[in-house]
């Protein structure tokens, strides 16, 4: 287990070059000038722009300019923006907002999507069955940002349950309406895996062992069907988080969230390619570290997995 | 995900006529105590005056430093700050500079004649960096000192003469120089900036009637209000926070539920169809701006050489139905060269070379014998694509000429292009008065070898008419002579004006006396809040 | 088996996920008496959706989308490219069934027209995905090793990035300043196939490292049979079902995709018709002419629906499992 971890992680090196490399590369391609809106319409007079060119290493060459940039990642900088200010520092604020939002978006659609999957699955067949599995069907070709902007709309605008926009100090309430469109697809995800989980325990030979031996049905569903079916949910949540935690640009925008996708955006916008890297980087890690996790989570929970 | 707002040129707007945005009740005092949220976007640059040249920095800026003019919010005319007076000498080549005693930088320190000229010279000094550093560009000595490379860290024409006094010389005679000095560039710096400018621009220190409290980077600035200011446009209010929003979109749904104060531009969900006179009944106000929209034609290009090709198209566009239907009446037809309000602006000097006629102008074009496609180019960041959509729709419908929008991406890259003369399709030109005068639209713009003509147009005639109108002892009679050279403009057409702009904005009820300047900002000195 | 396998599985059950399982998977099965010979799984497959509803509601809705694709004039014989702009945000009316837009184009025509764009980006995007990702699947799960771990850690590299992030950076870096439709397709196609290919390689490899193993694939190897021979007669075969079943889901989330970078201004290029371009269009107009958004979007979800159910019974169909 040791060992196996100790290589996935060793994996992860490479990955992290590439990915750093793969990000500096396409934005150091962004066509047009990164000066361009810093000065409003007059534009940038040619002594600026030459200072500033040289602070951030543009015109050395492409390799070099990332390996100055690497030099000072790994010693956790992550430089400063043109506009002077740490990105590291603005990661460290918007990224809490970012998760806060996961795992909101991540408990509701564990909730909701668990419980009508546990309901249609138990139960089958029949019309509210057919319902949940035609509206997942549909929440799952639902754009997100259809729903956010319904959302927002219905909900905020015309009825005012909701805050139409998270102020920057993001408190859980306001995160609500936003995580609700952004889980809407996974909870789909995840109605339909428990419900087929579920489904196909049922026939296992375990349950009608048990059933055999006269548990009592309540016993057998909570203590061998459910337990078992919920293995492949939980991991895919893992994933999901992971997902998640990547930063939901579209939502973000919508609901004016200060997360790490609005920041991320906003960098592309202004050809920001030191917050763009940086960011892309962690997201990245992150992303791996939990996947890795959930492997690792997987063979926790299924006695049947077993690591080298 | 809306687009973030394009960076409006600040460039030297001066005392345009205005129409004032709805006044509150006016009598009450409001709250003295209390805070206002305005609506605001990320600064590009640290916020250090010098070299902030961007709108959102310098809606910041402005409210933390007073330099030694202002504009008047109401009449945009520049009148004395921190000066106590401007002497000019030799011919508008020397401007002697008194300040006012007494005023100090939030940190305690007095303002004096130094800080301005140490300022100014940080400004100017190439290795510095500084976006600002061009509207020195007149002073003498400028050139030395803003090279790349250079080593000559003071402008030669600034010379402190006492705490209270300095000159500044200019390289040749330059009369409008004091029309400029309102900018937030020319704001004087303490002496702790040059001490540890990284320290200042983690908190700055001004002189302006708000001082620094906190900034969240993409979120807000906290600002509050500086008591001892010695300014008399001090506010009735405490703190403001200048809230930073991704997109219009969202900023404008807090606007209407009650989250933001004031916002000084409506985005279109909330200008189509009027919603936002619904959404904030009498809380809601607009101006015109003396920004104007026309198309320019690269005359260089043998294609659209003849003139009456560029009637034709000029007469092919509706421009009431596109203001109507496109920009919601946001917009205002323009059938001239110069501004509305602007002195010597006369109505429809275009006259019928810009009415509506699809039949005269069909004939026009057969006259003209083009053939082929039009193409419209501009910055593909800018929203400009909905009217440059409809102008085609208005060029194919009723010139049967195929028509599309080719896109830049962005305006720095379409700038380039144009000042080069590398344009290959007609292109947009917005412009906002230097000065508030005839003469800045048509010198400017249509002037032989003139710095912004990027259409390339040159007219002997015209130069001439111009030079003559400069030699009118009075403005009544200048403004008629360029009048006159206006008109030739129209007969040869190197450019089509489209419309002039107006400005919308909107408050919470918690507002009360709003005004909003002409630079479209909430005036901070009148504003009043309750609750 | 040892590791990398267990990451695959996630995201193949991610996929599974997608379409989990439908009722009629719980129907009783006759089990056709007439059939002497044993079939194989693709007529069996054949069979049993022939039987399923929701398999002919998602076929007809496919047929249409693709007849509207095809020969949009048998729809409607307005020119989706004509704008008149006094009829600018009419409301649906007998003459324009779906309205007009702000410039005053027919509503319904465009609609109609923009099933083009939308549907040729979703399938080119499938194809170059599931060529490129399947063909990186086959040969690292078939040779293993190094060039395995070489390629998973290419793969790791744009699996991690999140997908409309990645789009956005690459969408954006490849601009060019006036691409004509053929080019802003293409690089729209290549960049979804770059970001999602690594998900169609992580099956086709788990399906490769699996059939590799079995022993009539030892017994071909024994006989002396090539690489090749084994990678197209063997391991092509056995990797199909899974690409099918993936292919006709990502189809669906390729067109919603479209829309997505659209929507955000950097996918097609304006003045294209497709619904991603119409419902970013309509986005300023959403409380004043709500149309606009309405009947894209809903020819956009529909669309997206019919393939994913489509991917849905197709993958109960091949799962012997769910038989």
């Amino acid at each position: 287990m040791v060992r196996y971890i100790i290589r996935r992680l060793l994996q992860l090196i490479p990955v992290f070059f590439g990915t750093t490399f793969l990000i500096y590369y396409l934005v150091w391609r962004l066509p047009g000038d990164p000066f361009a809106a810093m000065c409003g319409d007059r534009g940038c007079p040619p002594a600026y722009v030459a200072t500033m060119r040289a602070k951030f290493n543009m015109d050395d060459p492409i390799l070099i300019q990332y390996f100055k940039y690497l030099g000072k990642l790994v010693q956790g900088d992550f430089g400063t923006t043109y506009q002077g200010l740490s990105v590291g520092k603005q990661m460290a604020m918007a990224y809490p907002t970012t998760v806060k939002l996961a795992v909101i978006a991540l408990l509701i659609e564990a909730l909701i999507g668990i419980a009508a999957g546990m309901y249609t699955g138990l139960k089958g067949g029949g019309f509210l069955d057919n319902l949940v599995l035609i509206s997942t069907l549909f929440l799952i070709s639902l754009p997100v940002f259809v729903t956010g902007f319904v959302l927002q709309i219905v909900f905020g605008f015309q009825l005012g349950i909701i805050d139409v926009t998270v102020p920057p100090s993001a408190p859980i309430g306001s995160l609500i309406a936003p995580a609700f469109a952004l889980a809407s697809l996974s909870m789909a995800y995840v109605t339909r895996l428990t419900r087929a989980s579920i489904l196909e325990n049922k026939r296992a030979d375990y349950v009608r062992t048990a059933v055999a031996k006269g548990l009592k049905p309540n016993r057998v569903v909570g203590v061998h069907l459910l337990r078992n079916s919920v293995i492949p949910v939980l991991t895919f949540l893992g994933t999901d988080l992971g997902a998640l935690m990547g930063g939901a640009i579209v939502t973000e925008g919508i609901f004016n969230i200060k997360g790490i996708g609005n920041l991320v955006y906003r960098a592309i916008f202004f050809k920001e390619s030191v917050t763009v890297v940086g960011v892309v980087t962690l997201l990245v890690v992150v992303y791996l570290l939990m996947n890795l996790l959930v492997d690792l989570l997987y063979a926790v929970l299924d006695p049947r997995i077993r690591y080298e | 995900m809306g687009k973030i707002r394009k960076v409006a040129v600040v460039a030297a707007a001066l005392s345009a006529a205005l129409v004032m945005a709805g006044c509150g009740s006016g009598t009450d005092a409001g709250n003295a105590e209390s805070k206002i949220s305005i609506w605001g976007g990320e600064p590009q640059n640290p916020l250090v005056p010098g070299n902030t040249t961007e709108a959102y920095g310098s809606k910041v800026v402005r409210s933390m430093f007073t330099g030694l003019t202002q504009y008047d919010p109401a009449t945009y005319k520049s009148k004395d700050a921190m000066a106590e007076k401007i002497d000019i000498k030799e011919g508008s080549k020397v401007f002697d500079i008194t300040i006012k005693k007494g005023w100090k930088f939030h940190d305690g320190t007095e303002v004096k004649a130094k800080n301005f000229v140490d300022a100014w010279n940080y400004t100017a000094f190439g290795p510095n960096g500084q976006g600002g550093a061009s509207f020195l560009q007149a002073v003498d000595g400028y050139d030395a000192t803003n090279a790349k490379d250079s080593t000559v860290k003071e402008l030669k024409g600034l010379k402190v003469v006492s705490d209270y006094e300095f000159t500044v010389t200019m390289a040749k005679p330059f009369a409008i120089f004091p029309q400029f000095l309102g900018y937030v560039t020319f704001s004087p710096l303490p002496d702790s900036f040059f001490k540890d400018p990284k320290a200042f621009e983690a908190k700055p220190i001004g002189n302006g009637p708000f001082k620094f409290v906190s900034r969240v980077p993409n979120a807000n600035i906290e600002l509050t209000r500086y008591d001892e200011y010695q300014g008399a446009d001090k506010p009735h209010f405490k703190d403001l926070d200048v809230k930073v929003y991704s997109s219009q979109e969202a900023a404008y749904t807090d606007l209407v539920a009650g989250n933001l104060d004031y916002m000084d531009t409506i985005p279109s969900t909330g200008l189509n169809g009027d919603k936002y006179k619904t959404d904030l009944p009498d809380r809601n106000g607009e101006i015109n701006s003396p920004i104007i929209q026309t198309l320019q034609f690269p005359t260089y290009d043998e294609r659209y050489k003849s003139p009456d090709l560029r009637k034709a198209i000029s007469k092919a566009i509706n421009r009431p139905q596109i203001t109507e239907k496109i920009f919601n009446n946001a917009r205002v037809p323009l059938y001239g060269w110069v501004g509305p309000s602007i002195s010597g602006y006369t109505d429809n000097q275009c006259g019928d070379n810009c009415k509506y006629d699809p039949a005269a102008a069909k004939q026009l074009l057969e006259k003209s014998g083009f053939k082929g496609k039009i193409e419209i180019s501009t910055n593909g960041d800018g929203g400009h694509g909905p009217w440059i959509e409809a102008v085609c729709n208005d060029i194919k419908n009723n010139l049967g000429l195929d028509c599309a929008f080719v896109p830049v991406p962005t305006f720095s890259e379409v700038l380039a292009k144009e000042k080069a003369k590398q344009m290959t399709a007609l292109f947009r030109q917005g412009w906002i008065a230097d000065y508030p005068s005839i003469e800045n639209f048509l010198r400017q713009l249509y002037e032989t070898g003139a710095g912004n003509n990027y259409s390339g147009y040159s007219n002997p005639a015209f130069d001439a008419k111009l030079k003559e109108a400069d030699q009118k002892p009075n403005e009544t009679e200048a403004n008629k002579a360029y009048q006159e050279a206006e008109k030739m403009i129209a007969n040869d057409m190197p450019s089509i004006p489209l419309w002039f702009q107006k400005t919308q904005s909107g408050w919470s009820p918690r507002l009360s006396n709003v005004r909003t300047a002409l630079w479209a900002e909430l005036d901070l000195s009148t504003v009043t809040v309750t609750g | 088996m040892s590791e990398p396998t267990i990451a695959s599985q996630v995201e193949v059950r991610h996929v599974e996920a997608i379409v989990g399982e439908s009722p009629s998977a719980e129907a009783p099965q006759q089990k056709p008496d007439k059939a002497d010979k044993p079939r194989s799984l693709w007529s069996d497959a054949w069979y049993d959706l022939r039987r399923r509803p929701l398999f002919i509601v998602a076929s007809a809705l496919i047929a249409l989308v693709l007849l509207m694709v095809l020969v949009p004039q048998l729809f409607t014989s307005a020119d989706p490219y004509y704008a008149d702009l006094a009829r600018s945000k009419q409301l649906p009316s007998a003459n324009a069934w779906f309205g007009y837009d702000v410039q005053g184009h027919d509503m319904f025509s465009r609609t109609i027209y923009a099933s083009r764009a939308s549907v040729i980006v979703g399938l080119l995007a499938t194809l170059f995905t599931v060529l490129v990702g399947g063909a990186a699947g086959m040969i690292s799960g078939f040779y293993g090793g190094l060039l395995d771990a070489v390629m998973s850690r290419i793969a790791d590299v744009f699996f991690g990035l999140p997908f409309i992030l990645g789009g956005i950076i690459i969408l954006t870096t490849f601009r060019s300043d006036s691409p004509t439709l053929a080019e802003a397709m293409l690089v729209l196609v290549g960049t979804i196939a770059m970001l999602s290919w690594p998900v169609a390689m992580r099956i086709t490899r788990s399906a490769a490292i699996t059939v590799k193993q079995q022993d009539y694939v030892k017994a071909a190897r024994a006989l002396g049979a090539s690489d090749g021979r084994i990678i197209v007669r063997h391991m092509l075969p056995n990797c199909l079902a899974p690409m099918m079943v993936y292919a006709t889901i990502a189809l669906g989330a390729f067109i919603g995709a479209e829309a997505t970078l659209s929507y955000l201004g950097i996918g097609l290029p304006p003045g294209t018709i497709s619904w991603g371009v119409m419902i970013n269009d309509a986005k300023d107009y959403i409380r004043v002419a709500p149309h606009m958004l309405i009947f894209p979007a809903a020819f956009l979800t529909t669309t997206v629906l019919a393939f994913v159910m489509l991917g849905d019974v197709v993958r109960q169909a091949l799962d012997p499992k769910l038989r």
